[in-house]
């Protein structure tokens, strides 16, 4: 690893003002990781952990708020988590291994970089690392990318389980930089690559993910995280669906889609929500959904099968939350 | 705000032990433990968070420690595998490995048994089907998953008749 210079600051006015080439530490499990690889190279670590962002607190609507710092285990396992945003506990346990989720916070899950395997080699060619040098990922070995909002520059997918369950929940996301304070859905916080993919989200320099709010939303036991994976545990997503949806006299009321490993961010189509709103469960209700959710799907040389599997694991979804018998993350056998 | 300088001062109890030392501030908890305090039961697998070798427990937590820069845990405790005997008595779960044959080359070994100490303390041991996934951090490349699952269920079963004894 290169040398940097580092720093813990107790203040978060003192966090936000860093000299360029500055990087944030939270719980270090991808960042450390990729300056291990040469893949990120700062000169100054601003060490985040001595800020007080790891409560999780709730709001006078009804809703939640998730610090920045507080650990992927300790939110997964916290009981406003586990009674009212079942879907959340479940998308993080289907994440990372117990290690990884005891260091890895809720701030950092939203800024992880993508696992792309080209991204990762600094001697490839990369648009994300190493901005016009070309995707080595567009017609290389290209299982894992995305399949959904994709561009010529990068086809790279988003790596996260929980930003799946967030961005289907609607949360926001608070931010504090060198300006002040603003907030922005979760939706809306990852760019799609487009000509700029090194910009992974709509971070500005000096800004640090302060919280998350969830809203008040109940599916009862209405929901499911259902990922689909090369192995059982402690892999990324291949194809994976958030759903959650309120069902009243076997009607669907709101419902919450999104999706994980087939987009370059946590992929949501609001019109595929829309359709299944004051509908009847049905397979070809759920088709539909299905279809919509993946309009403008384009695959590459490896990644076709994702296209077949994905309707497929929509589908499942959708009828796991419609049936209230979401997917356990220990009892692997999917229902 | 701590100064930025090219070595941080890292002050942490390692087995209960105070240890201060300065390091530059790229040194992992994994290298600080094998390189310069010589506690070198904790292992370097992969080195990039995937295989579990390098488990330890920090502030009673199992985590990584290749993938922890020592100074930024200031004040920790830090359990090895050096530090789970008493009295020179093994802990259960390392009895339990020994039992059951839960190893054949041991490198994975103290990570796995760190792992799973903390894996008694979290309570995700209802079902073998759970404590499979919640040691899914902790990788063996000879396979000995089935003797690793048998030891951490001696152990189970060892304090269930323990607390059964001390009810009766």
């Amino acid at each position: 690893m290169r040398q940097f210079s580092y720093s813990r600051p107790d203040t978060l006015d003192t966090a936000c003002h860093t000299p360029d080439h500055t990087r944030y530490l939270a719980g270090g499990t991808n960042l450390i990781d990729l300056m291990k690889s040469d893949v990120e190279r700062p000169e100054h670590v601003v060490d985040l952990s001595a800020l007080s962002m790891s409560q999780i607190e709730e709001r006078p609507d009804g809703g939640l708020r998730l610090g920045a710092l507080a650990t992927n285990a300790d939110t997964a396992a916290h009981p406003l988590v586990t009674e009212r945003y079942p879907l959340l506990a479940s998308a993080i346990l289907a994440g990372a291994s117990p290690q990884i989720r005891n260091r890895a916070t809720n701030g950092g899950n939203l800024n992880q970089r993508t696992r792309c395997h080209y991204f990762y080699d600094p001697d490839m060619a990369c648009n994300k690392r190493s901005p016009g040098t070309g995707c080595s990922a567009k017609g290389g070995r290209n299982r894992i990318m995305a399949i959904l909002g994709t561009s010529d520059a990068c086809i790279a997918t988003f790596p996260s389980d929980m930003c799946v369950a967030l961005a289907a929940l609607n949360a926001t996301v608070h931010l504090t930089g060198p300006e002040g304070e603003r907030s922005v859905p979760l939706r809306d916080y990852h760019r799609l690559p487009e000509d700029t993919p090194w910009q992974d989200n709509i971070l500005r320099t000096g800004e640090i993910v302060t919280s998350i709010d969830l809203p008040p939303l109940s599916f009862g036991s209405h929901h499911t995280y259902l990922k689909i994976r090369d192995r059982l545990s402690f892999a990324f997503a291949i194809v994976s669906v958030a759903a959650g949806l309120q069902m009243e006299n076997n009607t669907i009321g709101k419902a919450c889609i999104a999706m994980g490993g087939v987009g370059t961010k946590p992929w949501c189509v609001p019109e595929a929500e829309a359709l299944l709103e004051g509908k009847t469960p049905s397979p070809s209700l759920f088709r539909d959904a299905a279809e919509c959710l993946l309009q403008g799907a384009v695959t590459d040389r490896d990644n076709a099968a994702k296209l077949k599997l994905a309707p497929r694991v929509i589908i499942r979804a959708l009828s796991q939350a419609a049936a209230g018998t979401p997917q356990s993350q220990t009892q692997k056998t999917i229902f | 705000m701590t100064d930025v300088s090219v070595t941080s001062p890292c002050r942490l109890r390692i087995n209960g032990e105070p240890c201060t030392i300065d390091i530059p501030p790229s040194v992992t908890l994994l290298d600080l433990l094998r390189e310069r305090l010589d506690l070198t039961g904790t292992k370097k697998g992969c080195d990039h968070g995937q295989c579990g070798a390098c488990t330890v427990l920090v502030n009673g937590k199992r985590v990584k420690s290749c993938l922890i820069l020592a100074v930024s845990i200031p004040d920790a405790e830090v359990t090895t595998i050096e530090g789970l005997s008493r009295d020179g008595q093994m802990h259960p779960m390392q009895q339990a490995f020994l039992d059951q044959d839960a190893f054949q080359c041991g490198y994975c070994t103290p990570g796995q048994i760190m792992s799973a100490v903390a894996l008694m303390e979290e309570g995700h041991v209802h079902t073998r089907e759970e404590i499979r996934e919640f040691m899914s951090g902790n990788l063996c490349r000879c396979g000995a998953y089935n003797g690793i699952l048998d030891a951490i269920e001696q152990v189970i079963a060892q304090q269930q008749q323990d607390r059964a004894g001390e009810a009766a």
